[in-house]
Formats: structure tokens, sequence, C-alpha cells
């Protein structure tokens, strides 16, 4: 089985500080991580590996300095890593940066099984995942809590919001995962020594014959015009007296402004 | 890579205080395993005085047991320096459980390493770099402490075994390990030099282990005396060659200080942060009490020295990995760390009033696991003794 696992570097958004008189986020001295469901999608595919033998390959798309968040995957068990940058990437959307992972993955050739996280932390898109299925044109399973392979097909329990859903599917195929699936490990000391002399394989636009204006702000149909923090709601109102009472304070003040 | 060499010894001068990745993950896995696994724990190991078989498991999987062991030997193949780095992070949520995986491969698993035959290195030393055994180091005995060289433990060579008969006592991992380096006089003539080191399985007949002494600090590694009554090993269980036992037992106790001074520099760091933490939320006379200078001094002293001590205790271990003399360099960093440690884990405590008093608040076990670093692996004086010793000879 040949694993593709697609991570993300992301901020330790559980360290992030919000500037109490700007209101922005206080990204200085946040330390960087592998986001946490991509970290449960690399241990899916180590698990895999550990079952049924097989590689996995572990893609980031990234400045240079998500090459630590690879070496971590490595660190953890992962056999190659591969990093995606190039200038040409800067503010790519989940569209151009699906477009750029799809033409790893093509590049890579020979996979069985592409796994993501289902979100990333700083961005909660969820779309990724999809719109890469959708451009390497293989059956995509969201939000698996579960899987397994069954006569070499996939079996998957989807969780959603009224229950789950158990599917099957070929393979190739992409699956994104939640934090139900697994509990991670943790990198092994002898992993990270090896981890730190491994070569991290890089490719850059030019290696992914990713043309000009396909990806990075320019191949980004989606564009950011603003970003603000919410202003704070007033306080509530407490209705006060015994509950007889306050329910009909209450029911009059609803009728008033004609809510029901 | 942390260099830093003191020019004199005709080395070159060398000053970068950057750490290499390598000891950057270490210390970023370590100080992650230690938080979510081992800090939830550390105050009921304290209580309960034991190590739960459990977390010695789940550190051996990840190595805990062997970091500067080389791979072929089951270790993780890791810098001397990673290793301390590994200690620290590990003694700044528990000291206990730091100075069982120090003792164990500072003191058993590096001397089987660096005497041991091929076999002895397959036999007892794999095992334990994979954290398969745990080990333990015997030399103190209740009339041979700082002058160990007193010891009247003795082993006759009876045939092809050993008979080893004595007692050793307060030594760390009794209980939990299953093998042990053990000293013993093996020429009485001789004096330290009649000192040889022996490979002693935990259920040889004739070797009991005591009972867990009641401590201060550092309860989770329980400490008890080892009996020896005509217990029989095998003469091929010597370590190193007769009569190189007290060279042998000086030189792991070189590495084991920089492991303590890491200890002692992770129990002071911790109370550092919980003082920190106290400080910024404790208001009284309508303020934080970090706002008041007798605070801020005491923090600000605090952070000062943990970082001389820190940096004293990387150089010693620079130097050991890079096999360069560090005996002075183990002693000061010791030396300094323990001193410093046990006045700041008071002065931590002391930020906190009258809670930090309570067992409810850790910093109350800093204070008290920090005590040892002063004495054991050498006391402080014995550690002046040995600084005095490399510059007046």
């Amino acid at each position: 089985m040949r694993i593709i696992v697609c991570i993300k570097q992301v901020p330790d958004t559980s360290q992030v500080r919000i500037d109490p008189k700007k209101g922005t986020l206080i990204r200085q001295g946040v330390p960087s991580i592998i986001n946490p469901e991509d970290k449960h999608a690399l241990e899916e595919a180590l698990r895999i590996k550990e079952r049924c033998q097989g590689e996995v390959t572990v893609v980031t798309m990234g400045p240079p300095q998500a090459e630590k968040a690879l070496r971590e995957a490595l660190a953890m068990g992962g056999d190659r890593a591969v990093l995606l940058t190039d200038r040409a990437f800067a503010g790519s959307d989940t569209h151009a940066t699906a477009q750029v992972l799809a033409a790893a993955v093509r590049k890579i050739r020979d996979w069985d099984l592409v796994l993501c996280g289902r979100q990333a932390i700083d961005g909660d898109t969820a779309q990724v995942g999809p719109q890469l299925a959708e451009y390497l044109g293989v059956p995509q399973v969201t939000y698996a809590c579960k899987l397994h392979l069954e006569d070499g097909c996939l079996v998957a329990e989807r969780a959603l919001e009224d229950g789950f859903e158990k599917v099957k599917t070929r393979l190739p195929a992409l699956v994104t995962v939640t934090e139900e699936i697994n509990s991670p490990r943790y990198p092994s000391i002898r992993g990270i020594v090896q981890a730190v002399k491994m070569e991290i394989i890089t490719w850059n636009s030019r290696d992914l014959g990713i043309e000009q204006g396909q990806a990075g702000l320019d191949g980004s149909p989606t564009k950011v015009n603003k970003t603000y923090t919410p202003k704070p709601r007033g306080e509530g109102e407490v209705i006060p007296g015994s509950p007889g009472e306050a329910a009909r304070a209450l029911l009059a003040r609803l009728r008033e402004r004609k809510v029901i | 890579m942390l260099g830093l060499m003191v020019a004199g010894e005709g080395e070159r001068m060398i000053m970068d205080f950057s750490l290499d990745r390598e000891e950057e993950m270490v210390r970023e896995m370590v100080r992650e395993f230690a938080e979510r696994e081992i800090a939830p724990i550390a105050a009921e190991m304290d209580e309960k005085g034991r190590i739960p078989e459990e977390l010695v498991k789940k550190m051996s999987r990840y190595n805990f047991w062997g970091i500067p062991i080389p791979q072929e030997y089951g270790g993780a193949g890791a810098s001397y320096l990673s290793y301390i780095i590994a200690m620290e992070e590990l003694a700044r949520v528990c000291a206990a459980l730091e100075v069982a995986c120090e003792t164990h491969t500072s003191l058993c698993a590096e001397p089987i390493y660096h005497y041991g035959t091929e076999e002895q290195k397959r036999k007892y030393l794999a095992p334990l770099a994979r954290g398969e055994t745990i080990g333990g180091f015997a030399l103190t005995e209740p009339n041979a402490g700082s002058d160990a060289g007193a010891l009247e433990t003795t082993a006759v060579l009876d045939g092809d075994t050993w008979v080893l008969n004595g007692t050793k006592i307060f030594i760390t991992n009794a209980l939990l390990a299953d093998i042990f380096v053990v000293m013993a006089k093996t020429d009485r003539s001789q004096g330290i030099k009649g000192i040889s080191a022996f490979l002693v399985e935990k259920g040889t007949p004739g070797f009991a282990v005591g009972l867990p002494e009641k401590t201060l600090g550092i309860r989770a590694s329980a400490v008890a005396e080892l009996v020896f009554d005509d217990c029989r090993i095998p003469r091929e269980n010597i370590l190193g060659k007769p009569g190189e036992g007290f060279r042998l037992a000086m030189a792991s106790l070189d590495g084991g200080r920089i492991g303590i001074a890491a200890q002692a520099v992770g129990i002071a760091q911790a109370a550092h942060e919980a003082a920190v933490k106290y400080a910024r939320e404790r208001k009284q006379f309508g303020r934080s009490i970090g706002r008041f200078q007798a605070i801020q001094w005491m923090i600000a002293d605090m952070a000062t020295e943990i970082q001389a001590a820190r940096l004293l205790t990387y150089q010693a271990a620079y130097r050991r990995g890079r096999g360069l003399n560090h005996t002075k360099e183990a002693a000061m960093a010791k030396l300094y760390a323990s001193e410093m440690a046990m006045r700041h884990t008071v002065k931590a405590l002391q930020v906190h009033g009258g809670y930090g008093y309570m067992t409810d608040y850790p910093v109350e076990r800093y204070l008290r696991d920090a005590k040892i670093t002063e004495i054991y692996e050498g006391t402080s004086e014995v550690q002046r003794m040995v600084i005095a010793g490399n510059i007046l000879r």
C-alpha cells in the first residue's frame, strides 16, 4: 500500500493570543505545529503501513520553514518527505493549493491512497481534501472516523452530524479523517536521530509544471477583502421576578418585538 | 551543536550557542511527552512512591532508556547533549523519573557500553537500551559515602564464580531495576585499586533488596538497600578488568553528575515557571504581586542563575559527547546547578506564600526534590574537592 499524506504547518492556535488593542492575532513567538487532524491522517497511514506493509510519503506545500513539519513526520515513521515550495505559491487559496498538491501527487505517480486531515485549525475550510480528490479524479471519503481495508477496497465510517455512514470504495481514493480516528504517536528519539539525516525532496513550480497564474494569489479565485474582529455583544438582560412573572415578562417582550 | 570551550587547553575556541536540529527536536518531543503523559500523574507518583510500570513501558517505545547508546546496541544513538536536554525536560515535570532514567543510562548502560565485552553488550546493554530491563548502580555503603573507596563489600573468585558479600545502601532504582553495576573489593591489600565492578542480576540467589526508604523528596524513585550474602555470579560478569572498578565508577559519575546538573536545572525551571505564573495571577494590595519589586527581583535572579547553570551543564555535556576531559566541568555544573536549584525552589515557594506550603501547588515538591541534588552522585563538598583537586594538582 503506497500512501501519500498531505500535511499543513500551522501556528499553534492554542497558544495564539489576541492583541487587546488591535484585535489581531499575535503570531510572534507562537510555535508552528503539524495541523492536528493531519497528524491523525499520518498516524492512520503509519498504522496501515504496519498492518500490511507499504510506504508513506508525506507532502506539504509551504515556505522553506515547513521542512520542520516534514522532519517531525519522518521522525514519527514516514518514509519520504516532499516539500512544495515556491514564491509563486504564496497566497494560494484552497483551489490553488489543491492544484499544486494534485501536480505533486501526479508526479509521485505510484500511489494507492491519499490521506488528509479534515481541515486546518488556521483556515477551517475543509476544502483542500475534496478539491484535491476532484482534480485527481478519484473517489473521496470525507470525515472518516474509522478505516480498514477489505479485499483491496477501503471501508470507512464517516462521522456525520446526525449519525454514522459506512462506505466502501475502490482504490485509488482520497480520504479525509477526523481526530476521532486514532491517537497519534509521538516521534521516537531514534526516529528523530534518523529523520534529521534524511533528505527532504523539494519541488518548485517548474518541477511541478505549474504555470504562472495557476497558483498563488493570481491563481486564487477567492480573495480576502477584509478581516475584522466582530464587536463583542453587549451584556444580556436579566429579567427579574419569580419564574412565572419572568416568563410572562419575557413572552410580552418577545411579542412586542414580533419574534413570536 | 552547542559549543563553548574555554581556551587554555590548546583547543580551538568555539562559540556557537545554537542547538542543532536533533537537539531541538528531542527537546520538543520530550517536553510534549512529559507534559501530556507524566505531568498529570507526577504528584500522584510522588504520593504513592512508585513509578507505574506502564509509564516505563511507554517510555521504552520512544527510546527514553537508551538515548545516547548507539542504535546497534538498541539505543536511540542521539548526541550526549540531546540526552542531557531530555533529562532536563523530564526533571521539569518529574525529578524522580529523571533520576531513574539518568541512573539507568549514565551509571548502568553507559559503563557497560564503555567497559563491557561484546558479549556483555549483547546480553545486558541491548535490553537496557531498549528499556526491556532497567539498570541500577551500587557503590554507596553504610561506612562508604563520600569516601567511596572505603567500601567493604567483597568479591572472591571461587572456581568459575565470584562470591559477593556485603551491603549497599541508598540505591536508586533498587526496586525497579533488573540488573546492577556493583562495586566490590577483590583485593583488600590494594585500597581503591583493589576495587572491581560486577554485573549482578536481580533474582540471583544470595541477592536481596530491602524495603524502600522513606525520603524527603524524589519519592517515586524508591531507594533501598541491596544485600549480598554469598551471592554467586558467573566469572564473566566482572565489568572491566579486576582493580579497574573505582576508575570505572568515577568516570561513570562524571557523566552522572551532568545528568544531576540537568535534573537540578529542570527542577529550578519548573519552580521558576510556577513562580512566574503565580506572580501574574495573584493579586494583593490591588495589583498582581509581580508588579512589586520584591517579587521581580526574585524572578530575575532565578532566571539568570538557571540560565548560568544550564550553560555550565550543556558545556559539560558537549565535552563528554566530544570525548574531551570533563571531570572538572561536570563537577562545576553539578555543584552550581544543585545549589542554585535549592536556593531558587525556596524562593519560588516564597513567591507563593502560604499557598506554596500546601501540597495543592507543586512548588513544595520542587523544593523537596531539589535538596537531594546537593547530595547524591557526590555531595557539594565532594564536588568542591574534585574541582580544587583539578585546579591545584
